[in-house]
């Protein structure tokens, strides 16, 4: 059936074939529409020469390809749910992620008071904490995944784009981030720092975060740069940022977005880690890796862990799963469409 | 006459390679006027292309190098100008066509965006709405059929030869005095070939650019232009107005390229090609560089040893760089005899 889905497929061809001839002789244009175009065109009269080719751009296979991809699809629907009910903490969550209710401290899950996820040490309500604590690892994934695509963009543009001597400055400074051991750097950080804001600890690890992607960019700078229509575009007189921002970059967008999205995962997990080791974001704020924490504490009481492990584990997974499918949608010499 | 658009004196490009100095373009001068068409032809590796891509400072430095010469466009040494400068004057004064319309436009933004950007570049003010039905009434113009709805669709979806129009278009968008085709049909098959020639020979008589056309076809060169240069490993070896260099040539390369074209008039096995290889340009032969696959030079020695200097023949602006010119006189080229039997 896919054909059907492809007016721009066979067809067109015999179309722009029998244009090119049609376009030294105006004239005869009209005729053309009976001669050529498949079933359709003949049917459709308004249709100039059969010549409405619907518009198939590289995105739109993209698109049709990504709605195909059903796990992707699927963990798209449920990580939009999950970032929606963090996002909407204040409006979602029954309870303030601090609200004390000493009457009930360390209860199971129980729809009572609607401690879904039952409470902690404290008496806070374990379904709020969860939420905002959603909310706050999705604010560092996000943060974290722009501002070192950004970084990694730029840099990698810059250094793929001119080459010599700013390339190599650029790339053995990326090479020095890459091979610097980042959780004990940033263990070290908080620990002179303390734990701190969740935009402070977004760009520490945006910091470490960007490297991967300016060396994909430079890769695809320093292939494209050599192009024709680099050059064409030089000789109508672009200069080069307009020549790498406009020209160049949107050939790189699709390693751009899957990186960025799998950047999502990876920093909501590192985010976690510091915050179970203790040095990430300064409590009472919770976030899933410090709320994972307080289960260790106290074994006996399950739901401690298992809800904030799980929800980390729904959202890391989702992210992938859409990173796979974004891959495989974004690849260009992938024509065919999952049926 | 009037004034030339374009004067180019003493051009000199080189490469730095591992191998030595390619001398890319020895020496070159020649003048563009305003509206005519002026061929340059020569084979693969004469500097045809350099030559013209030195002044839009398109060449990669290094390895390349200008190493002397000038280029007065309207009072302006396009050589001295600083990269700016130069960005303003490229797509604006000067613009250029180049050869593979398949890798000339960026896959991933549509065709309209494109020549957008090209006017957008120079007139970054300019209003959108006006932009676009500027680059609409170009793609017209170029007989880019339903411009409306190709102005939204990506160059794949393009046709060899649309792409080139669409090229073509975007090369006038902002009425340039002098327009660089280099090699424009080379990479169109025959029949696409004849209809961009079409478009080109509009083009020229809606703008009125001044155009050089580089090529190694002299088809195209009959077809199209007023006048020819011959070059030949990095020099000028004949120039004059097309019906003097097809009619009478009086270069031994000249007359060596109108022979190796085959003819429809005559029961032939064979070509005839020019004998021996293009010449090394970096360690071109002594004298003439052509000597050592010249039929007329015949040993002699003055042609090994003496670079021939090209000089007035025959008239006004008809040049050859032979020494012994002269003597071509009674050898009328093949061609010309061609056209002779069928007139």
């Amino acid at each position: 059936m896919t054909e059907l889905e492809h007016p721009g497929g066979p067809g067109s061809i015999e179309d722009r074939a029998g244009h090119e001839s049609a376009a030294v002789a105006p004239v005869t244009q009209a005729v053309d529409g009976i001669v050529v175009g498949g079933e359709g065109a003949i049917a459709d009269t308004t249709v100039a020469a059969g010549l409405e080719i619907q518009v198939r751009s590289q995105w739109s296979y993209a698109r049709t390809r990504f709605l195909r991809h059903r796990l992707a699809m699927a963990s798209l629907i449920v990580l939009v749910f999950v970032f929606a009910v963090g996002a909407l903490a204040n409006l979602v969550a029954p309870y303030s992620y601090a609200t004390l209710d000493l009457a009930n401290i360390l209860h199971g899950p129980t729809t009572q008071g609607h401690h879904f996820f039952g409470t902690d040490e404290i008496g806070r309500d374990y379904f709020s904490r969860v939420i905002y604590g959603i909310r706050t690892s999705e604010e560092v994934g996000v943060f974290v995944a722009v501002l070192s695509s950004i970084i990694g963009l730029v840099v990698g543009a810059f250094a793929g784009y001119y080459g010599g001597w700013i390339d190599n400055i650029l790339m053995r400074v990326t090479d020095l981030v890459l091979v610097l051991p980042a959780l004990a750097i940033l263990l070290t950080i908080s620990a002179l720092l303390g734990s701190g804001s969740q935009w402070r600890v977004s760009l520490i690890l945006a910091a470490f975060f960007w490297t991967g992607l300016a060396r994909i960019v430079r890769g695809v700078f320093l292939s494209l740069r050599e192009k024709e229509y680099v050059e064409a575009a030089k000789a109508a007189g672009s200069g080069d940022i307009r020549i790498m921002f406009r020209h160049i970059l949107p050939n790189t967008l699709g390693p751009i977005v899957v990186n960025g999205t799998l950047a999502v995962a990876t920093a909501i997990l590192t985010e976690a880690a510091l915050s179970f080791l203790g040095f990430g974001i300064k409590p009472p704020l919770p976030s899933l890796g410090s709320l994972v924490v307080s289960g260790q504490s106290n074994p006996q009481q399950w739901w401690l862990t298992i809800f904030p492990g799980l929800t980390i584990l729904v959202i890391v997974l989702c992210i992938n799963f859409i990173g796979d499918g974004l891959r495989d949608a974004l690849d260009p010499t992938q024509r065919r469409i999952r049926a | 006459m009037p004034d030339p658009v374009l004067s180019i004196r003493n051009l000199v490009v080189e490469f730095r390679t591992e191998d030595g100095i390619v001398h890319a373009v020895d020496d070159i001068s020649y003048d563009v006027y305003p509206g005519e068409t002026l061929g340059i032809v020569g084979e693969s590796g004469s500097g045809k292309s350099v030559s013209t891509l030195a002044l839009l400072g398109l060449i990669p430095q290094p390895p390349g190098r200008i190493v002397g010469g000038s280029a007065d466009f309207r009072g302006r040494d396009l050589l001295k100008l600083k990269k700016r400068e130069l960005r303003d004057f490229r797509g604006k004064e000067v613009a250029m066509i180049f050869q593979d319309p398949m890798t000339s436009l960026n896959p991933v933004l549509k065709v309209g965006f494109q020549l957008g950007e090209a006017i957008k570049t120079h007139f970054p003010k300019e209003k959108d709405s006006a932009v676009k039905a500027r680059v609409i009434e170009l793609l017209g113009l170029v007989g880019v059929p339903n411009p409306d709805s190709r102005y939204d669709q990506y160059p794949h979806e393009f046709s060899g030869g649309m792409r080139q129009r669409a090229m073509i278009a975007m090369s006038i968008a902002n009425s340039p005095s002098l327009l660089i085709a280099d090699e424009p049909t080379t990479a169109l098959d025959v029949t696409i070939q004849a209809q961009v020639l079409e478009v080109m020979k509009r083009v020229q008589a809606e703008t009125q650019a001044a155009t050089i056309l580089i090529t190694h076809d002299l088809g195209i060169v009959a077809e199209l232009c007023d006048r020819v240069l011959v070059m030949y490993g990095g020099r000028i070896v004949e120039t004059g107005d097309v019906q003097t260099i097809f009619g009478k040539p009086r270069h031994p390369y000249t007359i060596g390229l109108m022979d190796s074209l085959p003819r429809l008039t005559e029961d032939e096995e064979w070509l005839r090609p020019i004998p021996g290889q293009p010449p090394s340009l970096i360690n071109r032969p002594s004298g003439c560089a052509f000597h050592p696959r010249c039929f007329h030079s015949q040993g002699r020695v003055r042609c090994r040893e003496e670079v021939p200097e090209l000089r007035e023949i025959e008239g006004e602006g008809h040049g050859s760089a032979c020494h012994f010119a002269e003597e071509l006189r009674e050898r009328p080229s093949r061609f010309a005899q061609t056209v002779g039997d069928a007139a």
